[in-house]
């Protein structure tokens, strides 16, 4: 049993304990509970190429503790490997919200996996910032939900329009589609579809594949008996690669002007460095890329400080394409928390609906269902890349912008023979 | 588009692709259709050696010598993996069927982690000057990305078939699943027999992995995609035969080829499991395997 006199320097020990962060710590923060940010991101699985975005989180997060914190509370990270399986996606988000008691939310990455949490977001009435799910709230319309990704309204059938204004500007008559059997790929393609025939262009192939398909060849020699003068593809990584390949391997038709639009792969290192010359000449899209038009400051102090700990991580050393738009998501959160001085969802929501937002990819206003009032996705096409040294995608004038008009750094190259060629 | 190039080129692509895929499934033929051990960690194995593959290409081996180099370490590997299947289950009274498929998916599981802790999740591809240019016959475009790998297959399941066949070793592989027990009474080890058998199958993955990153590029989660295809061929080949398993896997590619090109690619998944339930509806025993 312990006498008084122990039991008054336990207490007095303790109550020191307690004290000494608060007495001696660097960096103090107003309140003690900090505002937690939940997220799922694909650590392992097929899609764990797009864990660099965790970096983007990771850098946000440090910037605005170092500034102060949020509403003088420090911000903490919560995340969870999804295992880039869609049945994870609800639990994950049941324990950030029940058992973590997050404030903020972003969404997991894409379309595929974020689609079996948008009934719980809005079922809860959530706030919640979507990270590349493309038309992820068309259905569920959440009035607390908003995107990081620059796809813009009416983003399931607009969202590469792009491509379709280029082809229509070349006087494309003639356009065969091709998709992945996903969420994405599929909306892409249906999209695409509908725009071709706004634009009076007959669709002479249309056809989707399984995911991991290895071999085109079929495909081409069937799209190239259709006589198109276009080609949009909704593909990824791997299938991009044996896309690519298989061009190269079967040939395609002279008439063809543009070919690409909705590939993913070729805006990651790991394509972009293996395929390397055989990208020369492809159209397609993309949410950042190294031309005068799209340089800041801002922007460029983001990559400096990504490139290291990418390349210390074994990630993507480039990371154009996703991880800028996971420090936006960041930006978004604290531009909702500290202009409506709450993390009350209807407060941030209404903030956001109501203000337009400075982030690293510049000014965002968003629209009833939180898609960018302004869709700001990229054509860009590939040009004079030799060898397979990922550096020159560093420099300007490798992936040139053709659309949106805005930020056009150079002129469609065409027919796409003769740009790939060159 | 019924013309006659598209259907000559499909099948000629069905042929390759088959031949592909007898690569993938040789090492299944053998665990699973000799042995009897439902090794589904299989395809993850040959994943992984792909991955070996890639990274002796990366000091500027072609990939067949790579894989070539392979044989010994993954060989190594086949025994030590037998070695922990037979401590855990074989000698504490024979294997269960459910036991042996948890310990395999746990296997796989960590094959996976490992190679994306080792080589990050991103595709890895090999480039090889064979890769993206092709074999113009007549009207027949072949590429050599299909056509190098797709030679690997005949080579090795001539060679494994042969050394099954021909060897008193190989002999002793093939009366071990029958009847263990004269094994024994001939004066054999049935456990070194398996171990040995397990360690040829986990060979050939290294082989099969150089196939497949030929064709395409690979990340450490692409064994799971060839699981169901892999086990069709093995089952619907016969239980043991390996010269079987070439001609299912040629027919199963075939029929993929037609399907993607005449009717829909996002059928052709389904076209291998289309043929084994109507192979097994026929013959049970599957179409080269002996009835027992």
């Amino acid at each position: 049993m312990k006498t008084r006199r122990q039991f008054h320097k336990l207490v007095a020990v303790t109550a020191a304990g307690l004290a000494a962060p608060a007495i001696f710590g660097s960096k103090v923060f107003a309140q003690d509970k900090p505002i937690r940010v939940g997220a799922s991101v694909s650590l392992t699985g097929p899609l764990a190429s797009t864990k660099n975005g965790q970096i983007g989180y990771e850098l946000w997060r440090d910037d605005v503790n170092a500034a102060g914190g949020l509403l003088d509370r420090k911000v903490e990270l919560v995340i969870y490997d999804d295992q880039s399986s869609a049945a994870n996606v609800p639990a994950i988000y049941s324990k950030l919200v029940d058992v973590d008691a997050c404030d903020v939310l972003f969404s997991p990455y894409g379309a595929n996996l974020s689609a079996p949490v948008m009934p719980f977001i809005k079922q809860r009435d959530l706030f919640m910032i979507g990270m590349f799910g493309l038309a992820g709230n068309d259905v569920a319309k959440h009035d607390k939900f908003f995107h990081s990704g620059p796809w813009g309204p009416n983003s399931g059938r607009d969202w590469a329009r792009g491509f379709f204004d280029l082809a229509k500007a070349q006087g494309v008559k003639k356009i065969a589609i091709i998709n992945a059997d996903l969420e994405f790929s599929k909306n892409a393609a249906k999209g695409g579809a509908e725009v071709a025939k706004e634009y009076g262009m007959e669709v002479v192939f249309n056809q989707s594949y399984p995911p991991n398909t290895s071999d085109f060849s079929s495909m081409i020699r069937n799209i190239n008996a259709g006589d198109p003068e276009a080609i949009f593809i909704a593909s990824y990584p791997a299938d991009s690669t044996a896309i690519i390949r298989g061009v190269k391997e079967i040939g395609i038709s002279d008439k063809v002007k543009l070919f690409g639009g909705a590939m993913i792969g070729p805006q990651y290192g790991a394509l972009l460095g293996s395929l390397g010359p055989e990208l020369n000449g492809l159209v397609n899209s993309h949410t950042f890329v190294p031309e005068p038009t799209m340089q800041t400051p801002a922007i460029k102090s983001f990559f400096d400080r990504y490139t290291p700990i990418a390349v210390k991580q074994g990630v993507d050393p480039l990371g154009f394409y996703i991880p800028p738009f996971y420090y936006v998501a960041g930006q978004l959160a604290a531009a909702a928390i500290t202009g409506s001085k709450s993390v009350d969802p209807a407060k941030m929501a209404a903030f956001l609906h109501a203000n337009a937002v400075d982030t690293i990819a510049g000014k965002i206003a968003f629209n009833e269902i939180g898609d960018w009032k302004e869709r700001r996705v990229l054509m860009v096409q590939l040009r004079g890349i030799k060898g397979n040294d990922l550096e020159q995608f560093r420099n300007p004038g490798h992936q040139v912008i053709l659309d949106p008009p805005s930020l056009k750094t150079g002129d469609l190259a065409a027919p796409y023979n003769k740009a790939r060629a060159s | 588009m019924l013309s006659i190039d598209i259907l000559l080129n499909a099948i000629v692509t069905g042929i390759l692709l088959g031949s592909v895929y007898a690569s993938l499934a040789l090492g299944l033929g053998i665990t699973f259709g000799i042995l009897h051990i439902p090794n589904i960690a299989h395809p993850t194995l040959v994943v992984a050696g792909a991955f070996f593959v890639y990274t002796l290409t990366q000091w500027g081996l072609d990939p067949i010598v790579a894989a070539v180099i392979g044989l010994v370490p993954f060989y190594l590997l086949g025994v030590v993996l037998y070695a922990f299947y037979s401590a855990v289950f074989e000698r504490k009274g024979g294997a269960n069927v459910l036991q042996s498929l948890t310990l395999f998916f746990g296997l796989s599981l960590v094959i996976e982690i490992l190679l994306s802790l080792g080589f990050g999740s991103e595709l890895k591809s090999v480039s090889v000057s064979y890769i993206g240019s092709s074999l113009k016959i007549g009207i027949l475009t072949v590429p050599y990305r299909l056509l190098i790998p797709a030679l690997l297959a005949p080579v090795t399941i001539a060679a494994v078939w042969l050394y099954l066949s021909r060897t008193s070793s190989g002999t002793a592989i093939r009366a071990v699943a029958h009847e263990e027990r004269a094994l024994s009474i001939a004066g054999l080890n049935p456990a070194s027999v398996k171990r040995h058998a397990f360690g040829i199958a986990t060979a050939t993955a290294v082989i099969a992995g150089a196939a497949l990153i030929m064709v395409g590029p690979i990340e450490p989660f692409a064994g799971r995609f060839q699981i169901g295809r892999v086990f069709a061929i093995v089952v619907l080949a016969g239980m043991g035969s390996i010269p079987g398993s070439l001609v299912i896997a040629i027919i199963i590619g075939i029929a993929e080829a037609l399907v993607s090109s005449y009717l829909n690619p996002s059928w052709s998944p389904g076209v291998a499991f289309a043929i084994l339930l109507l192979g097994l509806a026929l013959r049970p025993q599957g179409l080269f395997g002996a009835a027992r």
